[in-house]
């Protein structure tokens, strides 16, 4: 595909000097390896200045009964109670004893209505926002983020994924591969982030000048597209291997690591601080799994045990340092679960009249926007989707989601035009 | 409804099981208790609290007020006078049995999370729970006093169950350890052998340990897509002559998440814990054990319920298949005998209360 330079847009000028610039830290190699650190310092200059996001995907589709909007007593409400929270009258599920004492930093939307039951169709709407429609691909929340908040120089992927063992990413589709998530399978650095033991840090060098040189060459007589976007892979590919230590976990303390649990989510949640104070604009974390359409209430005590405390801590750690102010919190699935209890003890999906939560950077702290039925079967008051809770997402971090993004000269809305933020949530 | 029938010299066949009562219940139903002395069957619901049903009027009375979450553990002293409930709250309740308005005699927060399971000792001294809290609780029955509580499980206790004589408390957990522990709360330590004594063996000077009997492997299993455990004791009752254990709940489980996996009851050796022989189904059929109960005359009856429907399976003489099965309108959760042991009781999730009669229909 042979690049359209006329178009001016700011994604080959951000290319372009991306480019350039990654070069040069190419050609400084490893010696950049102290450019960022988890040093309060750093946190501090972070602080105020660059906004990031951080997505926690309950993956399988969360009971809303079981965390956020409980209905104790009800036909519908299952045999968990209903425990007070750091917000006066406010409830949750008592399955969230942690969390509830951090909801005066958080808010809980308690009226989607995304009008679907499926898994896959879920997940993409959720995370773009956008009506799912076949043929038609939207770029992840991750995507956006990290093309719309990234800093130049930025030697870090702008949108990490940390999951368990298992496939799926958050695809940037027209925003082009770059902005698509790098994954941390197990909470593991990304693939090929070290240096071969039998390559030498001189021979590296070497190795990468001369790359550079001969991508310059032709860079200079034949530039496409791809071979920007190959280039910039390299320079990712680079930077990364500069960085390698943000993406290692053992570099926390143990206090830190005791204190966020040894579970798999409890140290992926600990992985997402370290890379929010290392600035990197998305950040997120799946936690599997949820689709309890058996025993829904044995499997929510596991899997929400495990959520809880590390989730909560995170929380705390976030405001303490600061950083809650410019990180947007996101709590979310594919949707919730039946409030009909099956003969099983099951739940089966659900998404008529369930919970998202949201917090941090200027989201109205406490909040509770719109409530469902007696026994959770419908929405009674402010009716959201998918759409609302992307809007109010990106408009939370400072990106105009009414805008559009111009792509070699074709425009595609930020976010889906017919819906809005959910502006009282927005200080 | 369909009428009951008077069946106290009927001849049992367990072929002839059939429906002699049901009942609706205003919610999904979760558990039964046959009481003693054949007046009541006490129900859980998806509700607060339990229900008395009197088994000649029919009638329903509501027993709530402590409970905050719904209850799964129900049982009787022998002579009939006091019932426990113990609440998904984690509260233990004394009730009297038979008083018209029943209120409670005493509420006790006994665990922190669930109680699971409750039994009663044989000479009704003595209540047990156990719960996600991983511990076991030996109770007296007339003071309400915590006699022992017993720790070493590391996962959810999902049962709890004493010997016929009474001597031995059996808990079992969620990934199918079991422990044996001396029912009169009075442990020496946790070593093997069963039984230590260094006297002549009276009823003042037998010293009763507690000792682990190997892990039923094939009750549990890790699914490591869903990233969860599955497993348990959710059904356990001793044989007769208290020689072996039953231990019901599922096994195969490829799908924790669907409720894929087989019904199962492993018969376990006290003495050593070695599994005798596993019950199941003939045709597989999706679903778990939810109660299981030897009969005088020597078979088993064991309750499922799941995605393959509600069932009751008869089993006899060690024989892993069954000798006769009965398909139930509805999923069974709970189930119960009567006193005389001709008629079975189980709660239905289909709000209805269902007696079967283990013997042919009147002409």
């Amino acid at each position: 595909m042979k690049c359209q330079y006329a178009c001016g847009s700011t994604e080959h000028v951000t290319n372009r000097r991306r480019f350039v610039s990654g070069i040069a830290s190419s050609a400084a190699g490893l010696g950049l390896g102290g450019l960022l650190t988890g040093n309060p310092a750093i946190a501090e200059q972070l602080k105020g200045k660059q906004k990031r996001i951080l997505n926690v995907f309950l993956h399988g589709g969360v009971s809303q009964l079981e965390s956020w909007d409980p209905k104790p007593g009800t036909d519908t409400g299952g045999p968990f109670r209903a425990i007070p929270t750091s917000v006066p009258g406010v409830h949750i599920s008592e399955l969230l004893p942690y969390t509830a004492k951090q909801m005066h930093h958080l808010a809980i939307v308690r009226s989607l209505d995304t009008k679907n039951n499926d898994h896959a169709r879920g997940e993409v709407e959720m995370t773009t926002g956008h009506k799912q429609i076949p043929g038609t691909d939207y770029p992840h929340l991750g995507a956006i983020a990290a093309k719309m908040l990234t800093p130049q120089r930025f030697p870090l992927p702008g949108h990490i994924l940390i999951r368990g063992a298992g496939s799926g990413s958050g695809k940037a589709a027209y925003l082009g591969p770059k902005y698509a998530s790098v994954v941390m399978n197990d909470g593991k650095p990304p693939q090929f982030t070290e240096r071969p033991a039998s390559l030498s840090v001189e021979s590296d060098l070497r190795r990468n000048q001369l790359r550079a040189r001969f991508n310059d060459r032709f860079a200079g007589r034949r530039r496409t597209a791809d071979t920007d976007a190959y280039t910039f892979s390299y320079d990712q590919a680079q930077d990364l291997l500069s960085q390698r230590q943000v993406f290692e976990l053992e570099r926390e303390s143990e206090v830190d690591r005791e204190r966020y649990g040894k579970s798999e989510f409890g140290q992926h949640c600990l992985m997402a601080r370290r890379l929010l104070e290392h600035g990197v604009p998305f950040v997120q974390v799946n936690h599997s799994n949820y689709d309890t359409h058996h025993e829904n209430f044995d499997f929510h005590i596991e899997q929400l045990g495990e959520f809880d405390k590390p989730f909560a801590m995170l929380v705390e750690d976030l405001n303490q340092r600061g950083l809650l102010e410019d990180t947007l919190i996101c709590v979310m699935s594919e949707f919730g679960r039946t409030p009909q209890i099956n003969a099983r003890y099951g739940r089966d999906h659900w998404g008529k009249s369930w919970s998202v939560v949201l917090g941090g950077c200027g989201i109205q702290r406490g909040a509770v926007i719109g409530s469902t039925s007696d026994n959770g079967t419908e929405v009674v008051d402010r009716v959201v989707d998918h759409g609302h809770i992307v809007h109010t997402i990106l408009q939370a971090v400072g990106i105009d989601s009414t805008g559009e993004f111009n792509i070699a000269g074709r425009k595609y809305p930020v976010a889906d035009p017919a819906k809005g933020s959910i502006g009282e949530l927005l200080a | 409804m369909i009428a009951s029938h008077s069946a106290q010299s009927a001849t049992i066949e367990p072929e002839k099981t059939h429906v002699v009562l049901e009942h609706a219940f205003p919610r999904p139903l979760t558990a039964c208790f046959w009481e003693p002395k054949n007046r009541y069957i006490f129900v859980g619901s998806e509700d607060l609290g339990i229900s008395r049903f009197h088994l000649e009027s029919k009638e329903i009375v509501a027993m709530v007020g402590p409970h905050e979450s719904w209850v799964r553990a129900i049982a009787s002293t022998p002579d009939g006078q006091v019932t426990f409930s113990g609440g998904y709250d984690g509260r233990l309740v004394w009730w009297p049995t038979d008083a018209e308005k029943p209120e409670p005699i005493r509420v006790v927060d006994a665990h922190q999370g669930w109680i699971r399971a409750l039994a009663v000792s044989p000479d009704g001294r003595r209540v047990a729970t156990c719960g996600n809290d991983l511990a076991v609780k030996i109770w007296d029955v007339e003071s309400g006093e915590l006699i022992q509580t017993h720790s070493g499980h590391q996962w959810h206790v999902y049962n709890v169950s004493f010997s016929p004589l009474g001597e031995w408390l059996v808990s079992c957990d969620l990934r199918g350890f079991i422990k044996v522990w001396p029912a009169d709360g009075k442990v020496a330590d946790h070593a093997s052998p069963q039984v230590a004594t260094d006297q002549p063996a009276t009823a003042d000077t037998v010293k009763l340990i507690s000792r682990d009997l190997p892990q039923v492997e094939s009750l549990y299993k890790y699914d490591t897509t869903f990233r969860a455990h599955i497993g348990g004791a959710r059904c356990m009752a001793f044989s007769k002559d208290g020689s072996r254990l039953a231990v019901g709940g599922v096994t195969n489980v490829t799908n924790a998440f669907a409720g894929i996996g087989n019904f199962a009851v492993a018969l376990v050796n006290v003495a050593d814990g070695i599994v005798v022989v596993q019950f199941g189904p003939k045709e597989k059929v999706n679903g778990t054990a939810w109660g299981i109960a030897q009969h005088n005359q020597g078979f088993w009856t064991g309750l499922g319920g799941g995605s393959g429907g509600g069932w009751l399976y008869f089993w006899r003489d060690d024989i892993a298949e069954e000798f006769f099965k009965l398909k139930l309108k509805s999923d069974g959760r709970g189930m119960a005998s009567s006193p005389d042991e001709i008629r079975i009781a189980v709660a239905h999730a289909d709000r209805n209360l269902r007696i079967y009669a283990l013997h042919s229909a009147p002409a």
